[in-house]
């Protein structure tokens, strides 16, 4: 057994230092209630006689002070969570994206260039790391003590986590939200490698293609060529008897919205506009795609989002 | 000590009816069809007591099979069952009911100087109601049993659970019923049965509590009923609300569970804080520091409790702002529980301390109150939230506050008014024992949980990785020392019905109209309505007697 937890991220060691601090800030108070505690129970108890002398009548000042002393630290303490907390869930740039895929009772990891794992998640150190986590069926959630970091993985939704590991090695992945049955079996491991290991990683379980060639043959098969065209630019009136925006340079770029409102094309919106298509229109266009919630799994769903990535780097190009 | 004398010749007048409520009839129906607050006190005692040992043995089977990595009651299914039946059964069925219907019955119109409560039939009704959602319930857990965790999170329970769901909400939906009706019995008492000069300022904290808890029950339960509703609509209709493959949203429910669950967590502990603060003042022969404080302080948690229900949802998916919101509004929250410590402090400064066994109880709730509440302020800090939520650092915390807090409370109260309830002394060196017991027991339960937490250890694990062994012994130790603590008083109390010692009216020496009628109390309560003419825990000083002879 070890009462150590090692701290392999560097919000690790920040969330560390808060940690230590709420210890200490617990401790003192402890210690003044108890030291208070038993001097009085010794100094006031019944059968001694000493001189009480006057009691107070007048207790305001001393509850104003203790109220405001009170306040005063909890203020620090939330202000210090909160900061820690919003920068922890401030999305990094460039980051390297990992697609996670909950399902009772195990965890599926993609990587951008196909490869795939169960219950295991390789990653490498020193590169800030985004997470893009979603459920097949109930709520699941991804923890990783030694990063200090945990975030529910919702069905129908997309759930970032974001983070930078400093330290290689091998560290556990728990579910912590109760997902049914075998939930305390629904446990794997962050391996976090060197760079250069974490290349040959991936060039060792690359497979002969990578999501976003996977997602064209899934782009056919769905028949989303059928109105988006054959590569995704678009179905017009004079080649397709439908009218559908192209996605062409899609990823990444602001939506107008039928409702006047614009978004901005990412992992989320790909995801609802496949699933539910009717919530947000593009503006311009009839309201004609039907809802591919139940036809499409999610992991079909990242490939086919890989694939609509890949031609937004295309267009950019 | 012009105390009270119109009260002190209430005692004798009362001392000299014969018999008391336990006499008056000994049928089964003199009992079952009760209007008499003090009965159906016991009638809801006897109840809970039932509960409190079945949500006790889920928890004793919960702690065996975590003595070893993989587990020894060799099956999931029947630990997630035991874990979902300890929760349900000792939160809704021990916890938030306990010290309201048991010490608030008994106590609210005797406290008031009234002669029952405001509706004596509803009151009745109200424990039919309890008693039908307790056996749904139950049938439920017995008939094969709910595998959810207590608190139902969607879409697990709607669409993918196999086990009676429907069958435990709607027990809990009946009993919530009966939650509103005591609420309000309680609310519209306080407002219109006070005795001629008890002012709201002359109450008695615990009055203060109970009306705040009150509040609590009326308007937080119908947000339980509501979502149960929804819950079962889906599960049984299909009608999407929280399932996305449906059209529902999986958070919503969490936010309308919480949103009732977080008042939820106050109607447990506020009850306590009431007892705690009478049991203060008796045992130091001294009035209650700071009175005005420690009344509003329990008003003003009551208010804001509505408005923290998001803390529990901080890694859930709520966007960081509201996040940050409910961050600083758990910590407001925080500050008036830490004003009522200082004030239970201030109170035995200079005091004249005894030591029976109702103030170490209520000594041990100040410790493990205080651990409980610090602990609090780890988890309202959002970063550190991340890494101890849904650990064993949070099964800690909320058990100091409700185990080592509101059960330590509870006991404390019972011992208390045992001879005001019963008319018998029970035997104190066994009383101060248990007591002690349970603070040994309950630390070396919990304690380590906060270590396990910390280094990561999930809750619900029916299997766990061999880093966390020991520390799981030790709890599963704890908890067999605990179990002793609390098998201790059921014997001794039961014990002293038999073989106790006649009570006096007032054996602490206490104020509050309670100890101005006879031990047990004759039916009506009081012959002559007490006239309330100073504030409360108007204790003597010896100091001023000393004088006074001189």
């Amino acid at each position: 057994m070890s009462l150590w937890l090692p701290a392999a991220t560097s919000n690790a060691t920040e969330v560390d230092h808060l940690l230590w601090a709420l210890l200490l800030l617990s401790l003192a108070v402890l210690a003044l209630v108890f030291t208070l505690l038993f001097r009085y129970i010794i100094k006031y108890r019944a059968s001694s006689n000493l001189d009480r002398g006057v009691i107070l009548e007048k207790t305001w000042y001393f509850e104003t002070a203790w109220t405001i002393a009170t306040m005063l630290v909890f203020f620090v303490l939330f202000v210090w969570g909160a900061n820690l907390y919003v920068r922890l869930f401030q999305p990094p740039t460039g980051a390297l994206k990992i697609y996670i895929i909950a399902k009772q009772w195990m965890w599926k990891a993609e990587h951008v260039g196909g490869q795939r794992e169960l219950n295991a998640v390789h990653l490498p150190v020193g590169r800030p790391i985004e997470l893009v986590m979603t459920s097949e069926d109930v709520i699941h959630d991804f923890s990783v003590p030694a990063f200090r970091i945990k975030h529910d993985v919702l069905p129908d939704r997309y759930e970032t986590l974001a983070f930078t590991v400093t330290r290689a090695g091998t560290y556990s992945l728990y579910c912590t939200q109760y997902c049914g049955l075998d939930h305390s079996r629904m446990i794997g491991q962050i391996v976090a490698l060197p760079p250069v290991e974490f290349q040959a990683w991936l060039a060792r379980y690359g497979t002969s293609e990578n999501l976003a060639a996977e997602g064209e043959s899934l782009f056919m098969r769905f028949g989303c060529s059928g109105c988006h065209g054959g590569n995704g630019a678009g179905g017009r009136q004079d080649t397709s008897t439908v009218h559908a925006p192209s996605l062409v340079g899609l990823y990444g770029s602001p939506v107008p919205l039928a409702d006047g409102s614009v978004v901005v094309a990412d992992d989320r919106y790909v995801h609802d506009a496949i699933v539910r298509p009717q919530q947000q229109l593009v503006a311009g266009y009839a309201p004609i795609m039907p809802s591919f919630a139940g036809q499409i799994g999610e992991e079909d769903i990242l490939k086919l989002l890989a694939y609509i990535k890949s031609l937004a780097a295309q267009a950019a190009q | 000590m012009n105390a009270s004398v119109l009260t002190t010749g209430t005692v004798v007048e009362n001392s000299q009816i014969e018999g008391s409520y336990l006499t008056d009839g000994y049928t089964i129906r003199s009992w079952l069809l009760t209007t008499d607050h003090k009965r159906i006190a016991l009638l809801y005692l006897g109840a809970i007591t039932i509960f409190f040992f079945i949500g006790g043995i889920a928890a004793a089977l919960v702690r065996f099979n975590l003595i070893v990595p993989e587990g020894l009651l060799g099956s999931a299914e029947a630990y997630n069952r035991l874990f979902t039946m300890h929760g349900v059964v000792m939160v809704w069925f021990f916890l938030v009911p306990a010290v309201p219907v048991t010490l608030g019955n008994f106590l609210i119109p005797l406290m008031l100087g009234a002669r029952d409560l405001a509706f004596p039939r509803l009151n009745l009704f109200s424990w039919y109601l309890f008693m039908l959602g307790g056996a749904v319930t139950l049938w439920a857990l017995f008939a094969g049993g709910l595998d959810t965790g207590w608190t139902f999170y969607t879409p697990l329970s709607t669409m993918y659970s196999n086990s009676h769901v429907v069958l435990a909400a709607v027990g809990i939906f009946i009993s919530g019923f009966s939650s509103i009706a005591t609420g309000l019995n309680f609310i519209v008492s306080i407002h219109r049965l006070r005795a001629p000069g008890m002012t709201w300022y002359r109450m008695p904290v615990f009055l203060w509590s109970l009306y705040s808890l009150s509040v609590l029950l009326v308007l937080a339960t119908p947000v339980l009923a509501i979502t149960l509703l929804l819950l079962v609509m889906e599960r049984v209709f299909h009608v999407g609300v929280f399932d996305p493959a449906i059209g529902g949203d999986p958070l919503l429910f969490q936010h309308l569970f919480w949103f009732y669950s977080h008042p939820a967590v106050y109607m447990m502990i506020l009850p306590g804080f009431g007892v705690v603060s009478e049991i203060i003042p008796a045992f130091s022969r001294k009035r209650i520091f700071g009175y005005k404080f420690v009344v509003w302080a329990s008003v003003s948690i009551a208010v804001i409790s509505f408005f923290v229900w998001g803390h529990h949802m901080f890694v859930a998916g709520i966007s960081l702002y509201s996040a940050v919101l409910f961050s600083i509004l758990s910590y407001l929250v925080a500050v008036p529980s830490a004003i009522k410590i200082f004030n239970w402090l201030g109170t035995m400064h200079k005091g004249y301390i005894h030591f029976d066994a109702p103030m170490l109880y209520a000594l041990g709730f100040i410790g493990l109150f205080t651990i409980g509440g610090l602990t609090g302020l780890w988890v309202a800090a959002l970063a550190a939230d991340v890494h101890l939520t849904q650990t064993y650092f949070v099964v800690a915390h909320f058990h100091y506050i409700m185990v080592g807090g509101m059960v330590s409370a509870f006991f404390g109260g019972l011992h208390f008014w045992w001879p005001k309830i019963t008319g018998r002394m029970y035997p104190e060196m066994w009383a101060r024992i248990a007591a002690l017991i349970m603070f040994i027991g309950f630390n070396l339960t919990f304690f380590p949980q906060f270590i396990l937490g910390y280094l990561g250890m999930p809750r619900r694990y029916y299997a766990y990785s061999p880093d966390f062994q020991v520390l799981n012994v030790l709890s599963s130790a704890g908890a067999t020392i605990l179990a002793a603590a609390y098998l201790l008083p059921l014997g001794y109390l039961l014990w002293s019905l038999m073989y106790g010692e006649r009570a006096p009216a007032n054996p602490w020496g206490a104020t509050g109209l309670e100890w101005q009628t006879s031990s047990p109390p004759p039916t009506v309560n009081f012959i002559e309505t007490p006239v309330v003419t100073e504030a409360p825990y108007n204790y003597p000083r010896p100091e001023s007697i000393a004088k006074q002879h001189v």
